[in-house]
């Protein structure tokens, strides 16, 4: 056991580091912007709309990431009429590849958290708001949405965590992210132990971070699950 | 307690003679091969493992009068493999250099053959450092040319680094990278005489330092097994002196692969 050559190394690591904050933030944020309308229109009752979205999600959660991320990387670049395209200059980037394929694979599964979500809408909530006269678009915005984020709060939290751990994939396509700094030292050093030992630090942290930011959001969101402090004046319902 | 302590010790004992005895005694050599590094080790459309390092390991363990097995392992994880005991040796085209040395204990060479760069037809008038700076270049994670590479152009190059040879031939017809460096004749047979590899060609010299690209490939064996080393020693001379070594080179290539 020789840590001396991680921290020899440590800027390796840092490199990898950033790269894998920029791709699971990004993603995962182009990503759930996406699955918001996405869930939204997998709920209607319009086959037409509905179909196209769960072929989408069927794809991207019935096929393992690595095999999305060498189809888009490796697959596309077999097709001489894609490569004369104004797409390729995008594609030929290792990274925007890798972007596409977890934010695709990402929205392909919260599409799914939040439509779940939705689905489970008390009716009664639903009920007042048409009472009320709210139009359909009102409704969405101001009772099913809300509601939908608290319920799927646990399960999104879940997922990008496991988004997380999905961009290891990303180190097979060139990039060096925590797990490709993890494999340079490997190979420099044949070390393997302490190289994979300390990606999975770096893993642990970024997922302390995740976990301690959902808590606080869970906290924010749920306060009126909280039991409240009736000591003050203004305290209660 | 005394009577466990008395089993405990017969059966550590037992345990380590075995040890002793299965270390001395090759009935059966396991080797490690990498299956993606053509003309050397490729896996053929039927699945089976096929090439130069596959022919010698066979023509090795025939000589040696031991069974074989094959177990193909990824390039980058092929050494902790080997410590791990997955297999007894690696044959992999793996070159001899005192880095791996440290971890391994290797036979004489095999085989030795120079590293070279590749690039598209005429995309370079003539090498130099200047030449092909800023140029994406695509190696194998864990070889030498990676640490050549590093070493020498870490800098000035964007090193692209993968898990196979294969996979940097992608991407260099798939127009990502700009040059390649890799063994010379893996080169030649994996990638420029393939119809996906016309329109590239070799340029600048043959590289050979020796503190980069050691003395030719060697068979790797753990530290401990000095009797195995020994007698592959033997096996590769046997192979050379009857003929087989020349058979087996000469399916493959048209020249002395053996070197100096």
């Amino acid at each position: 056991m020789d840590f001396s050559i991680i921290f020899g190394n440590l800027d390796i690591y840092l490199e990898g580091l950033k790269n894998t904050a920029i791709l699971v933030s990004i993603s995962l944020m182009i990503g759930l912007t996406l699955a918001i309308p996405l869930a939204v229109l997998r709920t209607s009752r319009n086959y037409l709309v509905a179909a196209p979205i769960r072929a989408f999600v069927y794809f991207f959660r019935g096929t393992p990431l690595l095999i999305q991320i060498f189809l888009i990387y490796y697959g596309l670049g077999q097709f001489e009429v894609f490569k004369a395209s104004v797409l390729w200059p995008l594609f030929k980037e290792a990274y925007f590849c890798a972007l596409l394929a977890f934010t695709l694979n990402t929205a392909a599964y919260t599409t799914e958290i939040i439509r779940g979500a939705i689905e489970g809408t008390p009716h009664g909530e639903v009920e007042a708001a048409k009472a009320a006269g709210m139009s359909k678009m009102l409704m969405f915005r101001r009772i099913i949405l809300p509601s939908a984020f608290r319920r799927a709060l646990p399960a999104y939290s879940n997922e990008i965590i496991f988004m997380l751990h999905g961009s290891s994939l990303a180190s097979v396509i060139t990039i060096i992210d925590i797990t490709g700094a993890a494999r340079i030292v490997n190979s420099r050093f044949y070390s393997p132990f302490e190289a994979f030992l300390t990606a999975a630090v770096f893993y642990l942290c970024i997922t302390f971070a995740i976990i301690w930011l959902v808590n606080k959001l869970e906290f924010r969101w749920y306060a009126h699950l909280r039991p409240q402090d009736t000591g003050t004046a203004d305290g209660g319902v | 307690m005394k009577k466990i302590t008395t089993v405990v010790a017969v059966i550590l004992s037992i345990m380590f003679i075995a040890g002793v005895a299965g270390a001395k005694d090759w009935k059966k050599v396991r080797f490690g091969v990498e299956g993606a590094y053509p003309p050397f080790s490729f896996t053929t459309p039927e699945g089976k493992l096929d090439g130069f390092d596959i022919d010698i390991a066979k023509a090795l363990g025939k000589a040696m009068g031991v069974e074989i097995d094959l177990v193909a392992q990824d390039w980058d994880g092929i050494i902790p493999a080997l410590l791990a005991k997955k297999y007894d040796a690696i044959i992999a085209s793996m070159s001899i250099t005192e880095d791996r040395k440290k971890k391994v204990a290797f036979t004489n060479k095999y085989y030795q053959t120079p590293a070279k760069f590749v690039c598209k037809k005429g995309a370079i008038k003539e090498f130099s450092k200047d030449a092909i700076k800023g140029k994406a270049v695509g190696v194998q994670r864990a070889t030498i040319h990676d640490k050549y590479l590093t070493d020498n152009y870490g800098k000035d190059v964007n090193i692209k680094r993968y898990g196979t040879q294969d996979e940097a031939y992608l991407d260099m017809t798939a127009g990502r990278l700009d040059m390649l460096l890799a063994d010379s004749v893996a080169l030649s047979d994996g990638f420029l005489k393939k119809p996906e590899g016309q329109g590239f060609q070799f340029i600048g010299p043959d590289l050979t330092d020796e503190k980069w690209f050691g003395v030719g490939a060697g068979i790797a064996c753990r530290k401990g097994d000095t009797d195995l080393v020994k007698q592959l020693n033997a096996a590769i001379d046997k192979i050379r002196a009857d003929g087989t070594y020349k058979k087996i080179q000469d399916k493959y290539f048209d020249f002395n692969v053996y070197g100096e």
